[in-house]
């Protein structure tokens, strides 16, 4: 197979701000206020001024947890997405707004409603990040509270878009009157219900709002399970991918590629932009320095420690970060979902890992924060110059392995700013970035086909 | 002194108001439209702003068949203004009472402590089918559990203790552990205390939960008022639909209007004419109410003359006041907060 090579692609970009969590570092005074809106207003703009494609926000549906404990350790506490997406299109004029709404704790009308008035407000800019959730935990906070079992999640997700896409279609495109002196405000048989009656999904609904100037809301998904794929596949104009290491992007987009064929969809309709970390210096050295400087924010002695208690699911408080791994046994238990979503490959085999690291840190005579700083999974971090970052992303999208990335920051707006100045003229002077904007709306923004 | 509301509801109350408005139907969903009644009302010195909502379009029939969601509508003009309130109807039924607090505590967070609720009890079977529901949520539930939410961090949790590594205090952040009838909610809310420490609850009089309300809403009955302050609701609001004499007579415009669509009765009060004797009207109310909202049948038409005869009697909410300040409420200690 020869490798694609397209020199006028270009590279996308998105801010991908979960607004809580370990990778901000709060101890900086690099960053402002968390749930401020002039935050986020000065970030959007901030974004806007860059080009960029689209800023995203997290979902947040309960607070972590450690050993039943509030987590104390990372930023806490945001405003709910589409909320402050509504506020933030008002104070913004080009840029995507992109909500993360799960699929398990919301009814369908009543979410696709919101991201439908959040399109129209905006004018074309809103977008969905559309996720699962399966845990019990989580659903304390919510009616129908642990209902959903792992593997029926994608199959009320994908019900769930279905209804959603059937409510942004279900008015015809000249359903409303074009002058006062109509019959009715919108023309008969115009306006179509929607009906759904199965076991996960059982609604009948009309939409209050016709279609924006986009069509619908954009869509992202970011699950890397085969039903994530499928569901991708099937419905998503984005993928928010964790395949960011350039020989697993080029798989992931193949296999990718691959299934929208087989789901009658051409391969040029969908964007594939995963996450990333990115860390600048004027020169190679102060990169690397800044990086090791972040992690070590990130990971902090007491957070290793509560990295710990997850898995051995005991105090371990009385321990020293800087001494060698507890010599105590781990509970039987496997771990509890409370310091966030596990990845499914975490959800059991704890021990198994516990073995690994105590055969690590003695070969290796590494400290618990060593450790942990070592296996904690983190977001593929670019770490560089500007012009070696421009180069590496240039590469990435000419040989089509993405279209682009979505950034994870970690000082809010320090970092972003960087970003901005430093590298969009560094891929602008490559003829891989945006110089203005030439649509308005998101999907256009994306260069993804107008929806059928 | 009075307080004076206003719904901004799409294109005025009355369902025929769409003829009146002086361009294209389809325009009322746009944000330029929003933009343009919330600036002229934060303009003209009203203390609040309202927006009723449904979870189906608002006239079953094809007149108005379209509405935009009342939260996004205002989170949208909540960083364009700095004075009025914002008060969306968001529905018990029809949403997730912890998403519905979490929205409104954004919404608090948005407009820097301008948010209200009005409480929205659509539960006709159509609407609950909308989500798939059977019955009715209990609306003194829904409030019960938001306001839990709202203190469930205390307004100094997040200390940045940069010594100890800790963000927050976990200790002055609390589960809520509601166990209602139909739901029941763990907590705590995702969002830090907003900035009013609850958002004012304003709840129409035929709820009946005047004792969880910062604002009762009433209709023509007056009795109502009287029971709502003695059930130790802090400010009572008469509901008063407007259609004032302009260019033609107040109720030749009704009889128009009416002609189109007809206006069922909702139980208010409703002033016809003059704006001269809407404002005797108003000086007449107190004490037994502490304000109004209003409801222009046409925003196109009564709103300029409302913002111009009416709202100026009163004096404006102060830049960057609370809504709890400009309505005289005290900000409430969290539940939760040690003494």
């Amino acid at each position: 197979m020869t490798t694609p090579y397209d020199p006028n692609a270009q590279v996308h970009l998105g801010v991908f701000y979960t607004g809580v969590g370990p990778q901000l570092i709060w101890t900086s005074t690099g960053n402002k206020p968390h749930v401020a809106i002039e935050t986020f207003t000065e970030v959007a703009q901030l974004l806007e001024r860059g080009l960029f494609d689209a800023f995203f926000l997290g979902e947040g549906l309960r607070v972590r947890e450690n050993q039943g404990r509030i987590y104390d350790l990372d930023v806490a506490g945001r405003p709910d997405a589409i909320t402050q997406l509504s506020a933030l299109a008002a104070v913004t004029e080009r840029i995507g707004l992109v909500a993360t709404q799960n699929t398990t704790y919301n009814y369908p009308a009543d979410l696709a409603r919101r991201l439908a008035s959040l399109d129209l407000l905006s004018d074309g800019r809103a977008g969905w990040n559309v996720v699962t959730t399966d845990n019990a935990w989580t659903g304390a906070n919510f009616r129908h509270g642990g209902w959903l079992p792992h593997e029926r999640r994608y199959e009320r997700a994908t019900e769930f878009v279905e209804t959603a896409k059937a409510l942004w279609s279900s008015w015809e495109p000249d359903a409303v009157a074009d002058s006062a002196e109509a019959k009715s405000w919108a023309r008969p048989g115009a306006v179509h219900d929607v009906q759904k009656d199965s076991d996960l999904v059982r609604l009948h609904a009309r939409a209050t709002v016709p279609a924006s100037r986009q069509g619908r809301p954009v869509l992202f998904q970011a699950g890397d399970s085969d039903g994530g794929r499928e569901l991708a596949a099937r419905h998503a104009d984005v993928v928010f991918s964790a395949n960011t290491d350039y020989d697993k992007a080029v798989v992931y987009a193949a296999d990718l590629r691959a299934r929208l064929t087989r789901h009658g969809r051409s391969p040029d309709s969908l964007r594939i932009l995963p996450g990333a970390s990115v860390i600048l210096g004027d020169t190679p050295e102060e990169a690397v320095e800044r990086a090791r400087w972040v992690r070590e924010e990130q990971i902090s002695g007491p957070r290793a420690i509560a990295f710990l208690e997850q898995y051995w699911n005991t105090d371990l408080s009385a321990y020293d970060p800087n001494g060698p791994l507890p010599g105590i046994e781990p509970s039987e238990g496997e771990l509890d979902p409370s310091r966030g979503t596990i990845p499914i490959e975490r959800r059991t085999g704890k021990h198994a890992l516990i073995a690994e690291w105590r055969a690590l840190s003695e070969a290796e005579n590494l400290s618990i924060l060593q450790l942990v700083r070592r296996v904690t999974p983190e977001h593929r971090t670019f770490v560089g110059t500007p012009s070696q970052i421009a180069d590496e992303w240039t590469h990435y999208v000419r040989t089509r392995a993405v279209d682009g990335f979505n950034i994870t920051p970690h000082l809010v707006p320090s970092s972003l700013e960087d970003v901005v100045d430093k590298l969009v003229p560094e891929l602008q002077e490559r003829g891989a970035y945006r110089t203005a904007y030439e649509g308005t709306t998101l999907r256009e923004h994306l260069a993804l086909p107008t929806p059928a | 002194m009075m307080l004076i509301a206003v719904d901004l509801d799409g294109d005025g109350a009355h369902p025929a108001a769409w003829r009146h408005s002086g361009r294209r139907p389809g325009d009322v969903l746009t944000a330029a439209a929003l933009r343009e009644v919330v600036g002229a009302a934060e303009a003209a010195g009203f203390a609040l702003a309202t927006f009723a909502d449904s979870p189906l379009p608002p006239s079953r029939g094809l007149e108005a068949a379209g509405r935009l969601e009342a939260g996004t509508r205002a989170a949208h003009v909540a960083p364009l203004t700095d004075r009025i309130g914002l008060a969306p109807t968001l529905h018990v039924s029809t949403t997730e009472p912890f998403h519905l607090a979490t929205q409104l505590a954004s919404l608090d967070y948005a407009s820097n402590g301008r948010a209200g609720w009005v409480v929205g009890t659509a539960s006709d079977p159509d609407d609950l089918a909308t989500v798939g529901a059977d019955s009715p949520t209990d609306p003194a539930e829904v409030v019960e559990v938001a306001r839990r939410l709202w203190d469930s961090w205390e307004d100094d949790a997040v200390i940045k203790d940069v010594a100890t590594g800790r963000y927050l205090d976990a200790d002055r952040v609390h589960h809520v552990d509601y166990a209602g009838a139909s739901f029941s909610v763990t907590g705590p809310l995702i969002t830090p205390r907003p900035p009013q420490g609850q958002v004012v609850v304003l709840a129409p009089a035929e709820l009946d939960i005047d004792f969880q309300a910062d604002i009762v809403l009433v209709g023509r009955d007056f009795t109502r008022a009287v029971q709502a302050k003695e059930a130790g609701a802090p400010l009572v609001f008469a509901e008063i639909e407007v259609v004032l004499d302009a260019g033609a007579p107040g109720d030749e415009r009704l009889a128009e209007l009416d002609g189109a669509s007809p206006w069922p009765d909702s139980g208010r009060l409703r002033h016809t004419g003059s704006v001269a004797a809407l404002v005797d009207l108003l000086r007449s109310l107190p004490p037994a109410v502490d304000g109004v909202r209003l409801h222009p049948a046409t925003l196109a038409v009564d709103l300029p003359i409302l913002a111009r005869e009416v709202a100026g009697l009163f004096p404006p909410p102060q830049k960057g006041a609370t809504l709890r300040s400009t309505l005289g409420l005290p900000r409430p200690a969290s539940r939760f907060a040690r003494r």
